[in-house]
């Protein structure tokens, strides 16, 4: 297996980048669903004037604050690796990205921490009103700055509203709102918010089921699982139902990634969506062997999935790569002839500007738009590089799926325990709560895997593949900085450990 | 109002447990953050390149690499 690893630059890059964006993402999903957790607490103790509610969203608070503190400013890392290992594409997007980081820094990190000293220090301070408003505050302005690199994230993955500048090598935007509201960054924000609104909520259960376990602040336990199970219950909801159509998205303009989540090699009519299989490890695209050893799927799911209709066509894996006509279907191998073309054009265009022939770069120019969305294909040296690793995504998409129906039946039975008082006597169901935060962490960065690993080889889908978006570095700088990183992050998350272990014991009383 | 707000934020931070080590911890990490950042995650085009033409055309030469065509 080691043998096989490819241990080139653009590996240890990537590396590197799923390294920090999953370190910064342990963080992440539970200040964006604790902060509107914090809102409720704190809606309910203004509501009903009740000093519980006030020191469990106390108790709550702080718990918020060591994460945040833990995580703020993990993700600037990921802006310096942009500029570091992936410099083409960093300077190629940069006007893409302009706009949605800086509408980022200007409305919501504004909002967010302008009411964060207020959250933090208003206590008796300001009044009861404004101090809810300021929680509230930070929960709608923490969210707001997911939205923003959601976006820059969505675009990446569906590149809409902009035109690729040869004369300065950049994407330019063209349509600010054709950015924001493609269906790909609306369903990244819907999907990463509304399952991190469910993490943060396994999170309050596991903490309080530990604590009813130890048979220590149960009443403050108590309070906060009936909301956190409820709110888990609304969010996980919103979870199935925007990662349909985060699915069904991925159908339409990544068809790609879902049939590498699916591990479907020859596309079918009424295609099954499968529940469990064990994938081919030796399968290629193109040959005969089978693509499963087992696999049990439910008859005609995946196409309702992908098209909304059980009797459509899903193409496959060896579709996508070598065409099929017959259901309209243009391959790899197509688009790479038609890529070959644009970075000809391209390269007569910076050759005629380069001896100032200005007539034959603007035909250069011309022949290059009319197929520049097959740019990305024209750097790849064969149909296969096109296919993400199928086994990682199968896999990863499982798991997220099948912990996602399973942390809703969770939410469901604390819900009744904690209705009919028997919550404290059920170890088996409190133990089980608290194990589900790890399994929460687990779910959440298998989303991840699925959304960046599925949508491989490009860094732009389409247009930019990995290998031309990096930096001309060596192997050796970038393994030297992977595993520093790994060293920081490691200290930082046993800090962070520590630290929430600690604050836990001291429990509410001592805040 | 300008004081009201200095003396809000001064008794705020002086009235901090827990807070105190998480700004201590904040300030170490963003300081190592942003320390590492520049001495081993330079900017690639900002440490070999003076001009952002410079940049687009050293970019433009990684898009049509040799073996592409050349309209010279």
């Amino acid at each position: 297996m080691i043998e096989a690893l490819d241990l080139s630059m653009v590996n240890w890059a990537r590396a590197q980048f799923a390294l920090t964006a999953m370190f910064h993402w342990i963080f992440v999903p539970l200040t964006l669903g604790l902060s509107f957790l914090l809102a409720f607490f704190e809606t309910l103790y203004v509501r009903t004037g009740n000093e519980v509610w006030k020191r469990i969203t106390k108790f709550w608070m702080s718990l918020f604050a060591i994460n945040f503190a833990i995580g703020v400013a993990t993700g600037i890392i990921l802006e310096f690796e942009f500029g570091t290992n992936w410099s083409n594409y960093s300077w190629m997007v940069g006007d893409i990205f302009g706009a949605p980081l800086a509408a980022e820094g200007i409305f919501a990190f504004f909002i967010e921490a302008t009411f964060f000293a207020v959250m933090f220090f208003g206590w008796n301070r300001v009044s009861k009103g404004f101090h809810l408003l300021s929680t509230w505050m930070v929960a709608i302005g923490s969210n707001l700055s997911a939205l923003w690199i959601l976006v820059a994230n969505g675009w990446m993955q569906y590149p809409v509203g902009m035109k690729f500048n040869p004369e300065s090598a950049r994407f330019e935007m063209e349509n600010f709102f054709e950015v924001l509201l493609s269906p790909v960054a609306v369903g990244k924000f819907t999907h990463a918010t509304s399952s991190s609104f469910q993490l943060a909520c396994l999170f309050v259960v596991a903490v309080c089921s530990w604590f009813l376990l130890r048979r220590r602040h149960q009443e403050m336990a108590k309070r906060s699982i009936i909301v956190a199970s409820i709110f888990g219950l609304f969010a996980s909801g919103f979870v199935a139902f925007t990662g349909d159509e985060a699915a069904h998205t991925a159908g339409q303009v990544q068809p790609m990634k879902l049939a590498a989540m699916e591990g479907l090699y020859d596309g079918e009519v009424g295609a099954p969506l499968l529940i469990f299989g064990i994938p081919n490890l030796d399968k290629r695209p193109g040959d005969d062997l089978p693509a499963f050893h087992e696999a049990v799927g439910i008859p005609y799911a995946l196409s309702f999935l992908t098209n909304r209709s059980f009797n459509s066509f899903v193409p496959g894996i060896n579709d996508l790569l070598y065409g099929n006509p017959e259901h309209g279907v243009m391959g790899v191998t197509e688009k790479m002839a038609l890529g070959k073309q644009a970075v000809e054009q391209l390269a007569f265009y910076k050759g005629a500007k380069k001896v100032g022939n200005e007539a034959a770069a603007q035909q250069a120019l011309v022949g290059f738009e009319e197929i520049s969305p097959y740019l990305g294909y024209g750097y790849l040296n064969s149909a296969e590089e096109a296919v993400p690793p199928i086994a990682l995504n199968f896999f990863s998409f499982r798991i997220m799926v099948g912990l996602g129906i399973f942390f809703p039946i969770l939410f469901l039975v604390f819900v009744f325990a904690t209705l009919y008082d028997k919550v404290a006597e059920q170890k088996w169901l409190l133990v089980t709560g608290v194990a589900s935060l790890f399994l929460g962490y687990i779910a959440s960065e298998a989303g991840w895997v699925v959304a960046e690993v599925g949508r491989q080889p490009w860094a732009i889908q389409g247009l930019l593949p990995v290998s031309v978006a990096r930096s001309n570095l060596t192997a050796a700088t970038v393994a030297g900085t992977f595993f520093m990183f790994l060293f920081l992050f490691t200290v930082l998350l046993v800090a962070e450990v520590r630290i929430m272990l600690k604050q836990i014991a001291i429990g509410p009383e001592e805040n | 109002m300008l004081k009201k707000i200095w003396h809000f934020y001064r008794d705020g931070f002086r009235a901090m447990v827990l807070g105190r080590t998480l700004w201590k911890i904040v300030l170490i990490k963003v300081a190592v953050l942003l320390a590492l950042a520049n001495f081993i995650l330079p900017d690639y085009l900002n440490r070999n390149f003076n001009t952002a033409q410079q940049r687009a055309a050293h970019v433009l030469d990684n898009l049509t690499p040799p073996g592409s065509a050349s309209g010279q």
